[in-house]
């Protein structure tokens, strides 16, 4: 009798404690998952760096690739021009257009039209880059052959929604009392918007800018119809097929032999830390163009 | 997307009676030319691909995309996706599978759990796993992930669960399995991120209210949070998912390829996936019916992509009509 009266006190207790300790646990893996995430990423830079860091020398910089050969002093001076030259006229194609798109969707289109802009930027990211790759290859690389440029466009539109929907935010952060003051001196809309709102937000812009260039430096699906068949010289013009870092990692990556992953990992630790750098210049531009902002509207 | 709200009618509309002046009909012409041309885009994406796979889809119709046969030689010209399709299902299933409980033990860990210091850095560094490009998380799960798989995984996974036919014996390196890995890696970010939004915009009162009730975190979590952010989660593993089947480098690194004529029932054998097959034929020899396959194939991606967006998208709209409402 006492002995039930006892467990029918305590049964509260127990389930208490079961459920803390269920608590506890959830926390606990909670706790752990976080630890894995970034454990991936610190095991990820740290096999790149690594690997890379005895290759990465002036020859890396300097010398070309040239067929298999271990005792030849290789390079992937190529693969570095390559890159300059198609991200640097995919950065100009896009950014003008994201700009603008940003502009209409913020300037001047009703809430329905910019709803609909922004669902096509969507649909638009959401389209696989190897897809991406393959329409650039049948609109331009079957009729014109391979060459930097059509590479650049195929970048391009994979850079233009990060920078449209970026620009978008940064536009609609300009306070409304700006263009307002802008109107009432009697400037046009068109000078206010581009003489006032665009200088406004140029900071949160060029943030935009190059975290889309980062986010695409380091792309191989849309290059490899649109800019893969190369010879291993320098070459930086891009009417022609140039070689990329993305692509000549993904080449090396399946060659048999250890001096080419030597080369596509400190190819690989080049594109890595200048990932890392300007995404972390893109935080510092963004916190500083919030600050003038907030100054702003004051 | 509520934030581009805020932008004031007044200077949306020019005062009535006021006549237009050219350089604000050039501007709004340009910035709309702008608008449509990314409208046109997405058009002519859809346009070129259909156009390009016309061959192979007037050859094999519709059933090409379960037909299960991969034979370029001349005279025996039989193309399918169906072993492809296949593949991409395995490979994408697997990784939302294990991406999506450490995604969102993640997001919980910064939203409700994580001390402050920790919160800014650990966000940031989880955004910049995002950020590493697929070639390079492909180089090393070819050199260094895959042989570790190989080595100290895969055989202790088929001792363990070999009864069922998925886990067989381990032959290679590069496998299915290692493509679920690496696939897992690149989507555990982008569901971690946005379930990290949802579970912050869960109301204060909600959760504070449920820990009055004398409920454990967890509970409160389970009983508050999960229901709260449960439509935006979704969308957010069907955005997960869509990475998946999309991504092509990274897949095609790892995965080893195969003739692609026969469903593979056994992860830890070499495989592939539509996109990692498209890839695998990147230097663009192929002529005819051949090319036009792979067309279809990107096709077949396309299409899939667009749904997953479009539904996505809807998922995302509703709910946050809802949390407008209640709000």
């Amino acid at each position: 009798m006492s002995a039930a009266n006892l467990s029918a006190l305590q049964r509260p207790n127990d389930r208490l404690r079961r459920r803390k300790a269920v608590n506890r646990g959830m926390e606990l893996v909670a706790w752990l998952a976080a630890a894995i995430a970034v454990g991936l990423l610190g095991i990820l830079v740290f096999s790149v760096a690594q690997h890379g860091a005895s290759q990465l020398n002036l020859n890396l910089l300097t010398k070309s690739q040239v067929a298999y050969d271990p005792t030849a002093k290789q390079g992937l001076a190529n693969a570095f021009a390559g890159t300059l030259v198609i991200v640097a006229v995919a950065t100009a194609m896009a950014l003008p257009v994201g700009i603008l798109i940003a502009i209409y969707v913020n300037e001047f289109a009703q809430r329905k039209i910019r709803a609909g802009v922004g669902f096509v930027l969507d649909i638009l990211s959401g389209v696989p880059a190897i897809v991406i790759g393959f329409f650039v290859y049948g609109l331009i690389v079957i009729s014109h052959g391979q060459s930097g440029l059509a590479g650049s466009f195929a970048l391009a539109i994979l850079m233009l929604p990060f920078v449209a929907r970026s620009t978008i935010e940064v536009l609609a952060l300009v306070p409304n009392s700006l263009r307002e003051a802008g109107l009432g001196l009697g400037a046009p809309r068109w000078r206010t918007t581009l003489g006032i709102v665009l200088p406004q937000s140029i900071g949160g812009i060029l943030t935009g800018a190059t975290l889309a260039v980062a986010r695409t430096a380091g792309e191989t699906a849309p290059l490899l119809f649109c800019s893969s068949i190369v010879g291993n010289g320098i070459s930086w013009n891009p009417l022609h097929a140039v070689q990329s870092i993305p692509v000549a990692i993904f080449e090396l990556s399946e060659s048999p032999y250890p001096q080419d992953h030597a080369r596509a990992w400190s190819g690989g630790l080049v594109l890595i830390l200048f990932i890392l750098f300007a995404s972390l210049g893109a935080r510092w531009l963004a916190t500083r163009s919030r600050r003038k902002l907030g100054r702003a509207a004051r | 997307m509520s934030s581009l709200d805020t932008t004031n009618a007044v200077a949306r509309r020019p005062f009535p009676g006021r006549r237009a002046r050219f350089g604000d009909v050039l501007l709004q012409g340009v910035a709309g030319l702008a608008a449509l041309g990314a409208t046109f885009l997405v058009g002519l994406i859809v346009y070129k691909i259909v156009q390009g796979s016309k061959l192979s889809l007037s050859t094999f119709g519709l059933g090409f995309v379960t037909h299960i046969a991969w034979n370029p030689v001349a005279g025996h010209l039989d193309f399918g996706a169906g072993a492809f399709l296949f593949g991409t299902a395995v490979t994408s299933v697997g990784a939302l599978i294990l991406a999506t409980p450490l995604a969102l033990a993640v997001a919980l860990f910064l939203s409700e759990l994580s001390p402050n210091w920790l919160r800014g850095p650990v966000t940031a560094l989880v955004e910049t796993l995002a950020a590493i490009p697929s070639v390079l998380i492909g180089l090393w799960g070819i050199l260094v992930l895959g042989p570790f798989l190989l080595n100290h995984v895969d055989p202790a996974l088929h001792s363990a669960l070999g009864f069922i036919p998925l886990f067989g014996p381990a032959t290679y390196a590069s496998n299915v399995f290692t493509a679920i890995v690496v696939l897992t890696i690149m989507i555990l970010p982008i569901i971690a991120s946005i379930s990290r939004e949802l579970f912050l915009g869960v109301p204060g009162e909600l959760k504070e209210g449920a820990l009055a009730l004398g409920l454990t975190r967890w509970e409160m979590v389970r009983g508050v949070v999960f229901p709260y952010a449960r439509g935006g989660v979704a969308a957010a593993m069907i955005l997960g998912f869509g990475r998946a089947i999309g991504e092509a480098i990274a897949v095609q690194q790892v995965i080893g390829g195969f003739t692609g004529t026969h469903l593979l029932w056994n992860l830890f054998s070499p495989g592939d996936t539509i996109g990692s097959k498209i890839a695998a034929n990147y230097q663009g020899s192929q002529t005819g019916l051949e090319l036009s396959s792979l067309v279809y194939l990107a096709l077949i991606l396309l299409v899939f992509s667009l749904i997953v967006n479009v539904v996505a998208q809807v998922i995302v709209r509703r709910s946050a009509r809802r949390l407008g409402t209640s709000a």
